[in-house]
């Protein structure tokens, strides 16, 4: 019904369109030249070329339109070639950033840099794979570790309590001014910023263990607070799309309410927590902020969430980038970056594709 | 197994509106009572609190007795969760669960409540089960199957299953053929006029030809208008509701339907 | 009353219940309801633990205090700075995010949009720390030849005023990576209201005799306006908060009024560039503009979600 509207929609604008269709094509090629013309005086490059015959473009395919079929049509396709113009600039920097990652990361990412990490690697080391050609040494094994352990421990903490806070929301507490006062700030701490959250964490176990507590799972707790409320919104919308009639068959069948809840509530909503949870870990996981003030930064394998400094892949990226290992060649710190930018990517990039593919295998088949 | 329902005084209400009002009825063992009248007249309200499924509705209280074989379901200390392991119900749409094979919906009753049994046990009880609704020939060869992959008359007496594989007293039908085809709606039919052999059997329906059909009593109820409660009007055997009703709402009613 | 409870006391209902499932029931609602609460009390100690971290910074002599002048003066610059970089982030994010939303929800092709979708959630997905790497090695040395062009030609004006940063890392850079940041969140936030908006309201412009754009502005952005506004808060939040990115695009000092000079900072930045090297006083300090940064986000974000739940109870949905 509603596809068939839209079809009708976008027939109508064809059919009334007064130019013919390769109107827009002459003006085109003719802002190209004239922008390589306006171009060249200024003296840019390719960029400023571009820029120019899009402004000289978008400015005469309009006026071309507003002469030919009026000014209506005329502001109409102006907004067009804005709102497509506006997408093409959003695309521009992703496209650059995916690039950018995959031309230098790729050849940084070897066997070497998977599954060493940083231990031993001093500034002479980099000089002389910079000087002498060998390869660069060092990895981001230790980050790798400590992203996943640290990541394991958020996702401990966030998800029974995201989880059965939604169940509370959702299962209990349906009218009740605690409900409101649990979901607005859901949704306030959705907005706290992940700095704010490490502060928190670093704070809170300072006046608990003395100040300058640093370990992997304080990070955890400040991850955790950034998760908590993306795992409460999702599993909350989750729950409320499970039919009532299921629940009120369970319960017509003699089956208590927290058994409904596990037994046919939650199985009938997995795939969709599953889902946002692991989205939710795909957030958390690129978090660098937090992890700086609340987990250090090493440079060695720690096996040990609770004691000592730890890395992250974010934290390492940042370092390597901000403090190379070798302040005179900073080239191979720079190229480990890349390539654990790259990396963290890929996890980020292989969550998401999880969270679509848990969502869709897993649904529950309905009849409807 | 089948008891007898004696409601007494009940007033039902939603928070401080008064939904249904003075219900006294009486419901023999081992018959088909159907409950008719206009939307909203309380019928299904009422049907709920038969084995207090209005409870799941927050706010939603009554006043009054509803005596199963003498026993009071509200009385204190009765969980009502004890209440409807023995008065069954079966809903308006077929609500199969979508995680469940047909199989385990049949057993969910027993699962659910995290009875042990054992394979063959559970074998017998499916098939039982399923016979006792019609449904185990055209099912059988895929138990496995998930219960939502069914049509909507063999979803909802897949569901009818279900709901007779705990062994209930009384089984209560609010609107059980109002989203199923005519055909269908005979399967469903038939199957109550069997199933009274062994239990009790409460129908709400929209559809006065159904309870004329199915029911050896029938109930009438009505409403004053909006925002007043609902009020039993008339009560007794199927033939007389249809064709001598004591009451001029009913006859009204009946008659304007019926043509 | 009398033969009432002496049949109650026979009552086969009764006897039949168990107590051990009436416990489950109370055990794994109290378990839920724990989760709930402490949940506000995890941001109630945030507030709490942050305010008690901060306070000696509050009564320690001004001359101790970065900049040795006290709290206020140390904590201005950088509020200004945040706010200046969060600001020229949603001048650029704001109407781009918009489009976009409108490109997904009303101009690409059906077939495309749910792809083009996805392409914005990518831009969404990529962490900040990436997005600040490729704004300090990629980003930043390209703006610089752009703003030594505008430090010559266009110096007049204050926000131009050279002479320009030579490696680009100035608060306008922060600015673009932060609006890069902000795009994805604005755009789904905004397509989803789009996407709300009533088919009759567009189906009766259309019969009128609408153009596409004259649709959009009398039946969308009248409908999405409360829900654009919002949108731009949250983004505004997350602009206000973002840390990473401007810990690496910006090369931080002074404030000042150019927005193509080196200078300026943010409290995100700040915190996080001073932080893992912070001790005794200097610690409290960071923890101070950690609050403060806190209560501008979280004002931020209050407005953002008023606006959304008024506007939910107006238009009726749910």
């Amino acid at each position: 019904m509603s596809a068939n509207q839209m079809l009708q929609r976008r027939q109508s604008q064809l059919t009334r369109g007064h130019l013919p269709s390769y109107a827009v094509w002459v003006v085109l090629a003719a802002s190209v030249v004239l922008g390589a013309a306006l171009a060249s005086l200024v003296g840019f490059s390719v960029v400023g070329w571009a820029i120019i015959s899009a402004v000289v473009f978008v400015l005469a395919a309009t006026l071309v339109t507003a002469v030919a079929e009026g000014e209506r049509k005329a502001k109409d396709r102006l907004v067009t070639f804005l709102v497509y113009g506006a997408f093409l600039i959003a695309l521009l920097p992703l496209v650059s950033v995916i690039w950018t990652v995959l031309e230098r990361g790729v050849p940084g990412l070897s066997y070497n840099f998977l599954f060493t990490s940083m231990n031993g690697v001093t500034g002479a080391v980099d000089n002389e794979a910079v000087e002498g050609g060998t390869p660069v040494l060092g990895g981001a094994y230790h980050a790798v570790l400590g992203t996943l352990q640290i990541t394991l421990w958020a996702t401990l903490i966030s998800v029974p309590i995201g989880l059965l806070t939604a169940v509370y929301l959702v299962e209990y507490g349906s009218g009740k001014g605690l409900t409101k006062a649990i979901t607005f700030f859901v949704d306030v701490m959705t907005g706290i910023p992940s700095i704010v959250a490490g502060l928190f964490a670093a704070a809170l176990f300072a006046l608990l263990f003395g100040p300058g507590t640093r370990t992997g799972f304080v990070a955890a707790v400040a991850l955790s607070v950034l998760m908590i409320p993306v795992v409460v919104r999702s599993t909350e919308e989750m729950l409320k799309i499970v039919p009532n009639e299921l629940r009120e068959a369970s319960y017509a069948l003699g089956v208590r309410k927290w058994r409904t809840i596990t037994k046919v509530v939650i199985p009938t909503a997995i795939s969709g927590i599953a889902s946002g949870v692991t989205l939710s870990i795909a957030r958390v996981i690129g978090e660098t902020a937090p992890i700086l003030v609340t987990a250090g930064f090493a440079s060695s394998i720690n096996w040990n969430v609770f004691s000592g400094w730890m890395s992250t892949l974010p934290t390492f990226i940042y370092y390597q980038i901000l403090t190379p290992t070798s302040p005179t060649s900073p080239d191979p710190s720079t190229q480990r970056a890349w390539a654990a930018a790259l990396l963290l990517i890929l996890m980020v990039m292989l969550l998401n594709l999880v969270a679509r593919l848990v969502a869709r295998i897993f649904a529950p088949k309905t009849s409807r | 197994m089948s008891k007898r329902i004696d409601v007494k005084d009940l007033n039902v209400y939603y928070s401080k509106f008064l939904a249904v009002e003075d219900v006294n009825i009486n419901i023999e063992a081992r018959s088909v009572t159907a409950f008719i009248g206009p939307s909203g007249c309380g019928k299904s309200t009422f049907l709920r609190t038969l084995n207090r499924m209005h409870e799941v509705i927050p706010g939603a209280r009554v006043e009054g007795e509803v005596l199963l074989d003498g026993d009071n379901l509200y009385a204190d200390a009765v969980d009502p969760v004890t209440v409807r392991g023995q008065i069954g119900m079966v809903f308006q749409r077929p609500n199969p669960f979508p995680t469940m094979s047909i199989r385990d919906n049949v057993l969910a009753g027993v699962k659910l409540n995290n009875k042990r049994m054992s394979k063959s046990d559970g074998d017998d009880l499916v098939e039982q089960s399923l016979r006792g609704a019609n449904l185990w020939n055209e099912v059988k060869d895929r138990l496995g199957r998930p219960g939502s992959g069914l049509s909507g008359g063999q979803q909802q007496r897949l569901c009818i299953a279900r709901a007779i594989a705990v062994s209930p007293q009384v089984i209560l039908m609010d609107e059980p053929c109002s989203a199923l085809d005519p055909i269908s709606t005979l399967a469903i039919e038939d199957l109550i006029n069997e199933l009274k052999a062994d239990y009790t059997v409460v129908i709400v329906t929209h559809n006065m030809q159904q309870a004329a059909r199915v029911s050896d009593k029938t109930a009438f109820f009505n409403i004053a208008g909006t925002g007043k409660p609902g009020k039993l009007i008339e009560y007794g055997d199927t033939t007389t509701i249809f064709n001598k009703p004591a009451q001029k709402a009913t006859e009204d009613y009946v008659s304007g339907r019926f043509g | 009353m009398s033969t009432n409870s002496l049949k109650a006391s026979t009552n086969s209902l009764q006897a039949s219940s168990t107590d051990r499932g009436r416990a489950g029931d109370k055990i794994f609602s109290g378990i839920s309801l724990a989760a709930g609460i402490l949940i506000l009390a995890v941001l109630f100690s945030v507030a709490v633990f942050l305010l008690v971290q901060a306070a000696p910074i509050f009564t320690a002599d001004p001359t101790e205090v970065t900049g040795g002048n006290g709290f206020a003066p140390y904590i201005l610059p950088i509020v200004i700075g945040t706010v200046v970089a969060a600001a020229i982030a949603l001048l650029i994010a704001t109407p781009i995010g918009i489009a976009v939303a409108l490109f997904i929800s009303h101009y690409a092709p059906r077939r495309l949009a749910r792809a083009f979708g996805y392409v914005v959630d990518l831009l969404a997905a990529i962490p900040s720390v990436i997005y600040g790497a490729w704004g300090y090695i990629i980003l930043a040395p390209q703006l610089a030849r752009v703003y030594t062009w505008l430090a010559e030609n266009l110096g007049w004006i204050p926000i131009f005023a050279g002479p320009a940063s030579q490696t680009g890392k100035t608060i306008l850079t922060a600015g673009i990576v932060l609006a890069v940041m902000v795009i994805p969140i604005i755009t789904s936030l905004s397509r989803e209201i789009f996407l709300q908006t009533p088919n009759l309201h567009e189906e009766a412009a259309l019969a009128m005799g609408a153009t596409r754009w004259e649709m959009v502005r009398m039946a969308v952005l009248p409908f999405a306006r409360p829900g654009i506004i919002s949108a731009t808060m949250l983004g505004l939040g997350r602009a206000l908060g973002e840390t990473m990115a401007v810990a690496l695009v910006l090369s931080p000092g002074a404030l000042v009024g150019s927005l193509v000079k080196s200078g300026n900072q943010t409290i995100a930045a700040e915190i996080a560039l001073n932080f893992p090297e912070a001790f005794g006083l200097r610690l409290n300090e960071l923890i101070a503009a950690g609050l403060v940064l806190f209560v501008i986000t979280l004002v931020v974000n209050m407005i953002a979600r008023f606006i959304i739940t008024r506007h939910k109870e107006f238009s009726g949905a749910n």
